[in-house]
């Protein structure tokens, strides 16, 4: 909270109740200028009423939040020059086609004709829907309307990029074009908030992460110091002998490298489990086994869930100031 | 809005690089106010797209094209010859093509609510509501849009109603100024279908609930018949009916006799019904979640 005079977005105590229900019981963020903050939950944690409030969509029932240095309530209008909103469900008009819909924002933005024209066209150039300019947006593919929606959210070029669950529905392929959309905004200077329900997505694009359920933060920092705490990605090993297991997981402990020491043997599928942190130490297993003569019969990576995530951030809660998850997991 | 806000910041000045480029944001006076000439340029972008909807969708256009012909043929033919007597179909034409004229705005105005109740069904409403432009902007571009679309529905209606013997007895200016009256009026109840529309959760509810209201205002007045065959109450019902006012203040218009008490009453009513309705359904619009 030191470094408040570079932060693009600060959410502080906020407080949102449907009636009985609590959306937001709480919440206190930083998203740091031309970074992206992830924030990462299940449905129902909040995300969307979050993003909703950030822009001027819903007034929260106490706190404050910032934005530009804008407050929400008190100055919605200067901070709507500053955002751009792509929400879960494209916020495009669907019986218009993609041209018409930049060129209406472009005229909302209060550009000139020529200027809202010109700007439509290098944005649906931009995104790869030249082609598809003409056609009413009710035609699109899924990820081609993810990509006219973000196309409409960069008309006004905004400093602050709302990205809530951009991916949600999506195929991988398509999941990776918008990745790759957002990174090249963040390369230009963007600052992103970004809501998703995947890990992966939160470790691909954001910066840090800020961890919500029912409500309120329960976890918040960089991403490699979460996924330190998490445990990063798991390594499951088959042998071609599963009798050798046991003696790879104990050479493995022998090593005394982070995480590693964590490695751990399920019977049941005849596989080995390593917590890994870095692509060095993958190296490093698998260096290790091959130098020691095990047969390796199958290597696979996965990344923790979003349910080994909360176990293991409620896991390190309940024991305090007591190391480790993965030590815990040994 | 919050209570209990207890920020420092207030004077900061405003952080964030925009992108490379020109940025389109424009200077406006004050606290971000928007000036009456980029409130109508945002009137323009938004009524653009409610038109190119229609170019889109062109079966919206049904109501406004083909109901005009089909009541007036319905009237004049089904139910002339019984209530003006058989043979005087063409009289009943001049006589109820006014009262139609009222009935016409009121249908289209009946759409404007579902219509809206619908549009925020869809992702767009966010967008809008989260861009830089005057939130009331939204629902006038929508009524600019409908009033071409009732204008059109009523240039049908007269146009079939020439075919089948209507005669304007007066000038064409008082025709305008009927059409006029008629528009402005229809215009004022599409504030009230917006109300609705965005209060009632589904459409059908819109419709179901504006069927209920509209029946016996459109039946229980002098649209279709004098309300001198009416009895005592029915009549003096129909005397404070707003579409009375109008069908006596067009009827004047376009068969001559006298006019100033209608057309008053008729403007009276569409002031009133706009000055109670349309600040609350922008600050319903503006509420929504």
């Amino acid at each position: 909270m030191t470094r408040s005079h570079t932060n693009a977005v600060e959410v502080r105590g906020l407080v949102k109740h449907f009636g009985e229900t609590k959306a937001l019981d709480g919440v206190d963020l930083d998203v740091r200028e031309g970074t992206v903050l992830g924030v990462l939950g299940p449905n129902g944690a909040g995300k969307t009423t979050l993003v909703r409030c950030l822009s001027t969509l819903l007034a929260p029932d106490s706190g404050t939040a910032t934005v530009a240095g804008y407050d929400v309530v008190r100055q919605p209008r200067q901070l709507r020059r500053t955002i751009g909103l792509t929400g879960q469900y494209a916020s495009v008009d669907e019986k218009l086609s993609g041209f018409e819909n930049l060129y209406m924002i472009g005229r909302l933005l209060d550009l000139s004709r020529k200027d809202a024209r010109s700007r439509a066209d290098e944005l649906l150039e931009r995104f790869s829907l030249t082609e598809a300019a003409k056609r009413a947006a009710m035609t699109y593919s899924g990820g081609m309307r993810r990509r006219l929606d973000l196309a409409a959210s960069m008309i006004g070029k905004p400093a602050v990029l709302y990205l809530d669950e951009p991916t949600t529905g999506l195929d991988p392929r398509t999941r990776n074009e918008v990745w790759d959309e957002v990174q090249r905004m963040v390369s230009e200077g963007v600052t992103v908030l970004l809501t998703t329900q995947y890990m992966e997505e939160a470790e691909q694009l954001a910066n840090e992460l800020t961890v919500i359920d029912r409500g309120r933060v329960i976890a918040n920092g960089k991403v490699d110091e979460l996924k330190a705490k998490v445990g990063g990605r798991t390594l499951k090993i088959r042998a071609v002998d599963p009798a050798d297991l046991g003696s790879m997981a104990a050479a493995l402990r022998e090593t005394g490298l982070d995480g590693v020491a964590g490695s751990t043997v399920v019977p049941d599928e005849e596989a080995l489990y390593v917590p890994i942190l870095t692509d060095q130490q993958l190296t490093a297993v698998v260096g290790l086994l091959g130098a020691r003569g095990f047969g390796i019969a199958h290597i696979g990576t996965h990344l923790p869930s979003l349910d080994e995530v909360f176990l293991a951030i409620t896991g390190q809660k309940s024991t305090v100031s007591d190391a480790l998850p993965e030590e815990v997991a040994a | 809005m919050s209570a209990t806000t207890t920020t420092t910041q207030l004077s900061k000045s405003p952080v964030g690089t925009p992108g490379p480029g020109p940025a389109p944001a424009r200077k406006t006076s004050g606290e971000g106010r928007i000036g009456l000439r980029a409130n109508l340029r945002h009137i323009g972008a938004l009524a653009r797209r409610n038109a190119l909807q229609i170019k889109q969708d062109p079966e919206s256009m049904f109501d406004a094209v083909l109901m005009p012909i089909i009541f007036i043929l319905l009237f004049v033919y089904v139910f002339g010859g019984a209530i003006a007597g058989k043979g005087n179909n063409d009289a009943y034409v001049n006589y109820v093509t006014p009262g139609l004229m009222a009935m016409m705005g009121m249908n289209i105005a009946m759409g404007v609510g579902v219509g809206i109740n619908d549009d925020f069904k869809k992702g767009v409403m966010d967008r809008f509501r989260t861009m830089p432009i005057a939130r009331s902007s939204v629902l006038i571009a929508k009524i600019v849009v409908e009033v071409g679309r009732m204008m059109i529905a009523t240039a049908i209606l007269l146009g079939t109603g020439f075919l089948l013997g209507l005669e304007i007895k007066t000038s064409f200016v008082e025709l305008l100024a009927a059409i006029g009256l008629s528009v402005v009026f229809g215009a004022s109840l599409m504030w009230i279908f917006i109300l609705l529309g965005l209060t009632m959760k589904t459409a059908q509810a819109v419709q179901g609930m504006a069927m209920l209201v509209l029946m016996p205002l459109q039946f229980g007045s002098s649209i279709f018949a004098p309300p001198t065959s009416m009895p005592g109450w029915l009549e003096t019902f129909t005397d404070y009916n707003p579409l009375s006012n109008l069908a006596d203040a067009a009827r004047g218009l376009m068969n001559g006799g006298p006019v100033a008490h209608s057309v008053w009453m008729t403007l009276g009513w569409a002031l009133a019904i706009t000055v109670v309705t349309a600040p609350l359904a922008v600050s319903k619009f503006r509420k929504k979640t």
